[in-house]
């Protein structure tokens, strides 16, 4: 493979349609469909009495309005996603609620109608008659077990995990220095600008149901339709075309909606719609964050770690259909970049009466990074140490990989760190931060941080190479901005030899790639990647064989360069791409472009039948990629802040960010995961609250009082790249989606702290409480 | 109303937002709708060349104004507009959904600054939200775009010290 394009700063492919406003995103299919609205609970907690839809049903214009009763699978339990043998009280919600609503936004009824501006004026008329029940709202308030959210589900714990690696009780009992602390991460929420939305057709003549889906997992939403639907997988076409940002929350399925609007094309006979508003966004669309640590740290008169133990609680929400990743990874990653000789870490993942949680970018590492950085500033304020000092003899040093942190993954491996270089890391960070800035309230912070990427089981390809020339390359999971089609037509391209504009790629279409898992836990690239490579590897092979018949050569001493199979050292000796795609598929009737040479009364270079035992026709190949472990990416972020001692506005004096993902397939596609990232991190720091009541009503569910940052609020920020291969797969890479916002809490709670000399031990922060934590 | 230069019946029903009528009666998807509460800007088309947000307004205040939404920037043929062109340029989108409301708001601000300060960029930039791309690359697009834009006043103030390219 020669690497022409792997490693450039290639643009994008996907841009001109983006720009000239012919994206297709799944609000913009229409087709006659009918549309729809949901009615959701406006209570966090109460028993349903009796449900009315006769006057909504009444309405002029109004198809349908269903209740669970209408459902099929109206009392089935909706999937737990990722079973856990230590999610003892596991509970999933239905797809409409009956008995009882247990967060402010759960469907109870789905009205279908001519238009949208009818279905949402049908809902107002739904009675539901509810008996507010005692509000479970903090993980706090939760796991004092007061009032319950789940009737059978004792203490409200969903469930419980100690890990332990060495002996940590005694560790502390030796240690010449302990510190306790209690650290606080409220909730956040990933807000992509496009909500989620569904559109589906059910054709009867050809018995198939096409689904489009705002998801990052088309290919598991089919798998789950099929089987709930009683249809076979090969009937069920699921499509992620064009969508507005993911980060997290379209991975979690099923969604209702995700049930409803093709159940109703189904029994409908026509196709329907359903796109969310802002509002219900905020409260129907799952939530991270919400956890509360309980550290004790013990270490030497150095600042060395001796021992870490970590009690944390875990917001649930108000059922668990992503199972206990998220606490699981936060128990994982807490360690972070540093030894830990021993370490002890349970959890509890409790429900309260609010939406649901399950990973939003960072997933579960922002709250465990701010844990661990809290925790070493605490170490060096006891001892008079520097910051960064503390920091540099506790990380685990390059000579350390592979580094066993023996805790359990996501994955259902160990943790094991597979290469990287923290010291440099943090070096070149502080090289880049420069001096402290002159003045009053200023603050510095530095974090350093590992992500977990690439996580398996697996994800596949398919490339094939067209009479034309041009390439087609397609595989399961779908984009949303990550710019896949250029990426991975860069891979292709150069195991091709072809330009990489002749490379056409789709992703998150199960007609053009069944198999798969989807987008998330930083894993496109690795694993996606690595199969694109591993399809395009097999179709340059098959391209060696065909043309070394008509080159009269050997396969070995050909090469594909510039859209030709050619000899090497005789770069004239060779014969198009295009042409050996024609000989890839013996014919009887040619029908143009070229196609007569591989006709039948054209001389064959070889005797025997047309294609050979075991050859298979057309210049085609799927590959797979299947990792054995994690790839742990990592990087530093520093700043420098200053707080206004009045208004106490946070200002962004200086922010660098140095990144390791391994080898970078395309810097300036990493560089904007990063500058999001970090935008995202600031936003949750600073800006973004989930301002629940007591009562679970979430008081800021409107882009108006839940403050996402402008340009006005995201300063500069200086990127650079060190780069150490995974050698876990083909290709060296790490994944790097997320890592942009794990470090942000962390080095914004150490610069403010710094800045007023208060001591910060939670997220968000905001001028408002920062005033308050100095009064 | 006219839309991109083509004369179109306003719709009868008088709720129906502006926002809608484009994309949804019109077929002009390229209005993406993010908030419907005149926050996030994705809406933003120019009426009568100044960026407002179309779900804000119903189609019959529409009525004979001039609108422009992302597809009458430049012809489907023809090569991007010079804003499009910087945002391909600089990666100044990634998912593409708030990218037609920043194009048009870029558009606007040029109009009004054809050589902006970044104190005027961040200005013009900050009524569209992005969950993307952390508004750096969208700031540096901004700047590409003046520079690609032909204006009539290049040549004056401060247009006129720009190295030439």
């Amino acid at each position: 493979m020669t690497t022409r394009w792997f490693g450039a700063r290639v643009q994008r492919v996907e841009d001109d349609r983006l720009l000239r406003g012919k994206g297709h995103f799944t609000d913009d299919i229409h087709e006659g469909a009918l549309e729809s609205y949901l009615v959701r609970s406006p209570f966090a907690h109460a028993r349903i009495k009796s449900i009315d839809v006769s006057a909504a049903r009444a309405l002029t214009g109004v198809v349908a309005v269903y209740v669970a009763s209408d459902l099929p699978f109206g009392e089935t339990d909706l999937p737990i996603l990722i079973p856990h043998p230590n999610l003892t009280h596991g509970r999933t919600q239905r797809c409409l609620a009956s008995h009882v609503v247990r967060y402010v936004g759960e469907a109870v009824a789905f009205v279908v109608a001519e238009n949208r501006y009818i279905a949402e004026d049908a809902a107002d008329l739904v009675e539901v008659d509810y008996e507010p029940l005692p509000v479970v709202i903090t993980p706090e308030v939760s796991a004092k077990a007061q009032h319950l959210v789940h009737d059978g589900v004792p203490g409200n714990v969903a469930a419980e995990m100690l890990q332990e690696v060495g002996d940590v009780k005694a560790a502390l009992a030796k240690a010449p220095h302990r510190k306790q602390l209690r650290l606080r991460f409220e909730r956040g929420a990933a807000s992509p600008m496009e909500g989620r939305a569904v559109w589906a057709r059910w054709s009867e003549s050809e018995h198939r149901l096409t689904v489009y889906d705002s998801t990052q997992s088309p290919t598991s939403i089919r798998g789950g339709l099929a089987v709930l639907f009683g249809l076979p997988e090969s009937d069920v076409d699921v499509i992620a075309p064009d969508v507005g940002g993911g980060f997290g929350p379209k991975i979690m399925l099923f969604y209702p909606d995700e049930l409803l609007v093709p159940f109703a094309a189904m029994r409908l006979g026509r196709p329907v719609k359903w796109t969310e508003d802002r509002q219900e966004h905020f409260t129907a669309v799952n939530q991270e964050r919400g956890q509360v640590h309980e550290v004790e740290v013990g270490f030497d008169k150095d600042g060395h770690v001796l021992a870490l133990s970590d009690d944390f609680i875990h917001d649930a929400g108000a059922y668990t259909p992503y199972g206990i990743i998220l606490p699981i990874i936060t128990a994982a990653q807490v360690p972070g970049p540093y030894r830990v000789p021993n370490y002890r870490v349970r959890f509890r993942d409790v429900y309260t009466n609010a939406t649901p949680t399950s990973p939003y970018r960072g997933a579960g590492r922002p709250h465990a990074c701010f844990v661990m950085e809290r925790t070493l500033d605490a170490i060096a304020a006891e001892l008079g140490l520097d910051r960064v000092e503390v920091r540099r003899r506790n990380l685990i040093q390059p000579s350390e990989f592979p580094y066993d942190l023996g805790v359990a993954w996501q994955d259902g491996n160990r943790v094991v760190y597979d290469s990287g270089n923290y010291p440099a890391l943090v070096e070149r960070a502080l090289e880049m931060l420069g001096p402290r800035p002159a003045g009053d309230h200023v603050g510095m912070g530095l974090s350093p941080y590992v992500e977990g990427t690439g996580v398996g089981p697996y994800e596949g390809a398919h490339v094939q190479v067209l009479v034309s020339g041009k390439v087609v390359a397609a595989t399961g999971i779908p984009s949303q901005g990550q710019a896949h089609a250029t990426v991975w037509a860069q891979i292709v391209a150069d195991e091709l030899g072809v330009d990489v504009a002749d490379v056409e790629v789709t992703s998150g279409d199960t007609r053009k790639f069944q198999w798969g898992v989807g987008t998330f836990a930083s894993r496109g690239a690795v694993t996606a990647g690595n199969a694109m490579a591993v399809a395009a590897g097999m179709v340059a092979e098959k391209a060696k064989h065909i043309a070394a018949d008509q080159l009269e050569a050997n396969p070995a001493d050909l090469e594909l360069v510039d859209g030709r199979v050619r000899v090497k050292g005789s770069p004239e000796r060779g014969i198009p791409l295009a042409a050996v795609a024609v000989l890839a598929n013996p014919m009887r009737y040619a029908f143009g472009g070229g196609t007569e040479a591989a006709t039948q009364f054209t001389p064959r270079p070889r005797p025997g039948p047309p294609l050979a035992d075991g050859e298979q026709p057309g210049l085609e190949a799927t590959g797979y990629f299947s990792p054995t472990g994690s790839t742990w990416a990592a990087g530093c972020h520093a700043a420098y802040v200053r707080i206004d001692p009045k208004t106490f506005r946070l200002e962004i004096l200086k922010y660098v960010v140095v990144h390791d993902c391994g080898r970078l397939i395309n810097p300036m596609v990493v560089e904007g995961q990063i500058e999001g990232g970090v935008a995202q991190g600031i936003g949750g720091a600073f800006y973004e609250r989930l301002a629940y009541d007591s009562d679970g009503q979430l008081r800021n569910a409107s882009f108006m009082e839940f403050l996402m940052p402008y340009a006005t609020e995201i300063p500069p920020i200086e990127i650079d790249h060190i780069e150490t291969p995974s050698p876990l797969n083909p290709l060296g890479i790490k994944g790097a989606g997320e890592a942009g916002v794990i470090p942000v809490g962390a080095v914004l709670a150490a610069a403010v702290e710094e800045a007023l000399g208060v001591p910060i031990t939670e997220m968000p922060l905001s001028p408002l409480r920062l005033f308050e934590l100095t009064r | 109303m006219k839309v991109n230069g083509v004369m179109h019946q306003a719709p009868a029903d008088p709720r129906r937002l502006l926002s809608d009528h484009l994309r949804h009666d019109l077929g002009l998807t390229g209005t993406h709708v993010g908030c419907e509460h005149g926050v996030c800007g994705c809406c933003t088309v120019l009426l009568d060349g100044a960026p407002i947000r179309s779900c804000l307004m119903l189609a019959v205040q529409a009525e004979g104004h001039e609108v422009t939404t992302i597809e009458g920037l430049a012809a489907p043929d023809a090569p991007l507009h010079p804003v499009q062109q910087a945002f391909h340029e600089c990666h100044g989108l990634q998912c593409g959904f708030c990218t037609p409301g920043f194009v048009l708001s870029v558009v606007g601000l040029l109009n009004q600054h054809p050589n902006p300060t970044p104190e005027q960029v961040d200005e013009g930039i900050s009524g569209n939200l992005c969950r993307c791309t952390g508004y750096a690359s969208i700031r540096r697009a901004v700047t590409r775009a003046a520079e690609l834009t032909p204006s009539p006043r290049r040549g004056e103030g401060r247009g006129a010290e720009r190295p030439k390219k």
